[in-house]
């Protein structure tokens, strides 16, 4: 494994993409950051601007307006960017199937690494989410 | 060959970056148990910078490229050169010059500019709001700064190179022994905490209204350069301070550091016009009555 990876599975920058979410599962992301988690302590932290960022964590349901929006914004990412989406909505739109403005999942618009459903997925299945992640880096380098 | 050595080596680039990049662990480590959390481990500074020195650079389209790329680079160079006249001072007492003092100043205001060169070329709105916000906060901070810096010159006579104001001050005790000189630290405090752009005074990179400010179009290498310039500033200022105020003690530089650290854990981020009537008002008058105490002899 070069360095670069390695480094890279140390210090993973996220950008917090909220798609048309219902803002539960952006609460819970959060909550990743407060004492009870500290996801800092392997070098998570939340970025404010995209091109800072080394993940995407995508929640909600990709209405029709903002699918073109997602894809720009991921365009605009410096690579190598992983996507992570978060939550029943942008695994698979959840309830909101077949609604008259949802458009497409989230994997229709932009690659997604991993999936982590549930609504809202608990934090400690965000965590394992970034673990694969970080495994699924390291599988293809 | 020994300038070079002295540049790149010693007590320059290498020694600095690796200086301040520890120090950057330690002030995420402090901020992280000062908020009831665990916090990074200590190579995570490193672990960034790797990092970011392999990922993609992006170059805004309507941005100008030189300007764009030169910016982070002005930066590292100017806080390189501060800290290898600080050090230089040290370690080879014979390597100064007359004047020091005031071409450190300079220099030491030039990070900041470079943040301003590099917001307004990557032409993004929230990027030239930054660098705006940090122009005023500049003009706010150099006055008092620069007054609260002259109280030793003023103390000790006119000297102005720093070897000769540590001489000073092996002889005659240290600056700190003086209470003008102790009301000119707490101004040169607070204006190291607007020159280091942290948190009473980060209104030029707030991130949560205007994300991060004049580095916002930043990517890969050259945010890498912003981070490395800011990690050597956290080492360059209170070195600084310590050199002017404290006879370069090694046992009271870490004081400056946690005092640098506890003040961006302690209070809230002010509003830009807040910032400049704090330093333009009470800032300035206190360093104008240290200034003055100085002139008196206390």
């Amino acid at each position: 494994m070069s360095i670069k990876v390695k480094a890279l599975t140390k210090s993973l920058w996220a950008f917090h993409l909220a798609t048309g979410s219902c803002n539960n599962c952006d609460i819970e992301i959060l909550d990743l950051l407060t004492p009870r988690f500290d996801v800092e302590r392997f070098g998570i932290v939340l970025v404010g601007s995209i091109r800072h960022a080394d993940v995407l964590l995508v929640t909600g349901v990709v209405n029709k307006k903002i699918a073109p929006r997602l894809k720009k914004l991921y365009e605009q990412t410096s690579k190598p960017c992983l996507v992570v989406a978060v939550g029943a909505c942008a695994c698979g739109q959840g309830i909101f199937r077949g609604g008259y403005n949802t458009f497409v999942p989230v994997d229709n618009v932009i690659p997604v690494d991993v999936y982590v459903p549930g609504c809202p997925p608990k934090p400690e299945a965000m965590i394992l989410g970034v673990v694969k992640a970080i495994e699924k880096v390291k599988s293809q380098k | 060959m020994k300038d070079i050595f002295y540049f790149l080596i010693f007590p320059g680039f290498l020694f600095t970056a690796i200086i301040g990049l520890l120090l950057a662990w330690v002030d995420r480590k402090v901020t992280a148990r000062l908020q009831w959390r665990v916090g990074p481990p200590w190579y995570q500074p490193f672990a960034d910078f790797i990092k970011l020195m392999g990922k993609e650079v992006i170059i805004p389209k309507a941005g100008s490229v030189f300007v764009f790329l030169m910016a982070p680079v002005i930066g590292l160079i100017a806080v390189t050169l501060v800290s290898v006249i600080l050090l230089l001072v040290l370690i080879a007492p014979g390597e100064g010059f007359g004047g020091d003092i005031i071409v450190a100043l300079y220099l030491s205001a030039i990070p900041a500019l470079s943040v301003i060169i590099g917001g307004f070329a990557s032409r993004n709105s929230l990027a030239s709001l930054g660098a705006s916000r940090e122009m005023k906060l500049m003009l706010s901070y150099e006055l008092p700064f620069i007054i609260a810096v002259f109280v030793p010159v003023i103390i000790s006579g006119g000297i102005i190179s720093f070897s000769a104001l540590l001489d000073f001050q092996r002889q005659n005790g240290i600056f700190l022994n003086h209470i003008s000189a102790v009301l000119a630290f707490v101004v040169s405090i607070m204006c190291a905490q607007a020159k280091l752009c942290l948190v009473p005074f980060d209104a030029p990179e707030a991130e949560a209204e205007i994300i991060a400010g004049g580095y916002i179009e930043y990517s890969g290498a050259a945010l890498a350069l912003f981070k490395l310039t800011r990690a050597m500033n956290l080492f360059v200022m209170p070195f600084f301070l310590t050199v002017i105020f404290m006879g370069a003690n090694f046992f009271l530089f870490p004081i400056a550091v946690i005092a640098v650290i506890l003040i961006r854990n302690t209070n809230p981020r002010v509003r830009i016009d807040q910032a400049t009537r704090f330093f333009w008002g009470p800032m300035t008058v206190m360093a104008a009555l240290a200034a003055g105490l100085a002139l008196l002899g206390y």
